[in-house]
């Protein structure tokens, strides 16, 4: 039905099903919650296994799902698993023991008020499920913060390419708000999903069989009993993560120019709202602009210790209590005083309510002689 | 808020007060070269709000402008209000959620209560006349009513109620040509229903003679 290239109006959560498809992914492993269910509903309407050959398999639970990427993902196979919050937290063990034996596979988490069962209402308070990881051990995953529906689909490709690059999961963070609304949206070409053949010859580190070569075989295992030989792995691991640091950054800045007296710090919906924001602050006099990380791990450190000499006041937005403002305030290195906007529990701020927070900055500013680096609420 | 237009914001080259943003936040269209209309459209579950916004949206798209379509989910629309943010636009849409309105199309009363002080000075507000008893108050915006359910009812077609609304809406605020919406329509319905299309042109046509203004 789709024309390849065509713009057509979707919502977020449909557009991840099919970038997917037309990715050339070879499964799908996950278990419905709202906000996310239209991922697996609109992958059972599209049937890509008639078309691409793409497995598509509703599981019995998340912690089902995310085995059957770790298993997938020793195959050397492209897969990915999409949930909400609670689902994500579900899936910490298996992300855990897929990081430890380095394995690709792509994690889709579309974000809902929290803690617990919390509310199906959009939400950014799993920030830190997401960087810091809720699964034991040293290990870091990718993180890619998309900040609109064509953004969505984007990232979908660009986690396919990093998640083998790098050996490693990636995470999406979305939230409800994204995966709920239509946007336009040019779907990519269709990519052919790659052959045996192909993944033999790119990753010779899967366990595929030992084919007729009779090459040595893989051992997957997150196990090791000897602490030499664990360290020499997270070492390992450590110095790819250190190389992942350096070259995968990536942010966008809005409206910051040499001039820029105050700066938002922003990701995801949050960064949509506070665009609007700042359009109407700017219209008003106020020389604001706004940093927008796209990768939240590995977060733009640089950008913002540099940003942070000359600017002394940030506005971290997100629609949580306050997760992402800890990392800003670390990357600004005691430079700048960083203040938090932004609702929580399933509310999302309104453009005239981080105008009224960045009044609140600005009183703030005003009225005390803050130290370098005061931080407060 | 406390301290509201006492306490001004200084900034290198001009202090400016705290109330400043109220005059920015008047209607964008007619005033700037471009043109924005950010819309909600709300009522019941049921009453066909998503896929008017939907229309909406394509017909936007045809019109080769930028859009978004926001929906109210989860477990409000069962029976309570159903509402959508649709915004058409020139420039890339920056926030899909909004402060104020320059339309408001309210299909129930619980609906209009809510939405009727978020619209612009200058705005619009479409209310249905068979389903709203006490009809919005404001004089700084333009009031229509449209009697689309008596006209759905006394055809016997309730399901075009929303096509009469949305010919109710064009007729007023004409982001839209009623050929780019039939366009629109043949986009966004899948194809064994694209029969249907014509009775809903009719239907759009209709409400554009039925939308009266109230002040």
């Amino acid at each position: 039905m789709d024309k390849n290239n065509d713009v057509v109006l979707l919502k977020g959560n449909e557009v991840i099903a099919k970038a997917a498809i037309r990715y050339g992914y070879d499964g799908f492993f996950g278990y419905p919650i709202t906000p996310q269910s239209e991922v697996l509903e609109t992958l059972a309407a599209d049937k890509p296994w008639e078309t691409t050959g793409m497995v598509v398999l509703q599981a019995e639970s998340e912690l089902a799902s995310i085995n059957m990427l770790y298993g997938a993902g020793c195959t050397g196979k492209l897969v990915f698993t999409s949930s909400s919050s609670p689902g994500i937290a579900l899936m910490q063990e298996g992300l855990s023991y897929m990081a430890g034996n380095e394995l690709p596979g792509v994690i889709v988490s579309v974000g809902r008020g929290g803690p617990g069962l919390g509310t199906i209402q959009p939400g950014q308070a799993d920030y830190y499920q997401a960087v810091y990881g809720g699964g034991n051990g040293d290990y870091n995953t990718i993180v890619l913060a998309p900040n609109s529906v064509q953004e969505m689909c984007d990232c979908m490709g660009k986690a396919a390419e990093l998640t083998f690059k790098w050996r490693m999961p990636v995470i999406i963070l979305s939230d409800g708000m994204i995966g709920q609304m239509m946007e336009k949206v040019v779907l990519p070409p269709y990519r052919p999903r790659r052959t045996d053949e192909e993944i033999a010859q790119q990753c010779p580190w899967a366990t595929n069989g030992i084919g007729l070569k009779k090459r040595k075989y893989n051992f997957m295992s997150t196990l090791e009993f000897d602490p030499q030989v664990m360290e020499e792995r997270n070492q390992k691991m450590a110095a790819k993560y250190r190389q992942v640091e350096a070259e995968e950054v990536d942010y966008e800045l809005y409206r910051v120019n040499d001039e820029t007296e105050y700066l938002i710090v922003a990701y995801g919906i949050s960064s949509r709202i506070s665009m609007k924001a700042i359009d109407l602050l700017q219209e008003a006099g106020v020389k604001i602009g706004m940093l927008r990380p796209k990768t939240l791990w590995p977060f733009p450190n640089k950008i913002i210790s540099q940003l942070s000499e000359r600017i002394k006041s940030i506005l971290c937005v997100e629609q949580c209590e306050g997760q992402m403002i800890n990392d800003v305030r670390l990357a600004t290195e005691g430079q700048a005083t960083v203040f938090h906007a932004g609702r929580s529990g399933g509310m999302v701020s309104s453009p005239m309510e981080i105008v009224e927070d960045f009044k609140r900055m600005a009183r703030e500013k005003m009225s005390n002689n803050w130290p370098k680096g005061y931080w407060m609420k | 808020m406390e301290g509201e237009g006492v306490v001004a914001i200084k900034t290198k080259s001009r202090i400016l007060p705290t109330n400043f943003l109220l005059s920015s936040i008047k209607r964008g269209s007619g005033e700037r070269d471009f043109m924005t209309e950010e819309i909600i459209i709300a009522g019941f579950g049921g009453q066909g709000v998503l896929s008017m916004g939907k229309i909406l949206a394509y017909a936007g798209i045809m019109e080769d402008k930028e859009v978004s379509w926001m929906p109210a989910y989860g477990p409000e629309q069962r029976g309570g209000t159903a509402n959508v943010t649709v915004i058409v636009s020139d420039d890339p849409v920056s926030s899909p959620i909004v402060s104020a309105y320059d339309t408001a199309i309210v299909l129930n009363q619980p609906s209009l209560e809510k939405f009727e002080p978020l619209v612009k000075p200058g705005g619009t507000i479409i209310y249905d006349g068979h389903s709203i008893i006490q009809p919005p108050k404001r004089d700084d915006i333009n009031v229509y009513c449209i009697n689309a359910m008596e006209e759905a009812a006394r055809t016997g077609n309730s399901k075009v109620f929303n096509m009469l609304v949305l010919g109710g809406f064009l007729k007023v605020r004409p982001i839209a040509t009623v050929e780019d919406v039939v366009k629109g329509l043949h986009k966004a319905l899948p194809e064994r229903h694209h029969k249907l299309i014509p009775m809903n042109e009719e239907a759009i046509r209709k409400g554009m003679e039925l939308i009266q203004k109230k002040n």
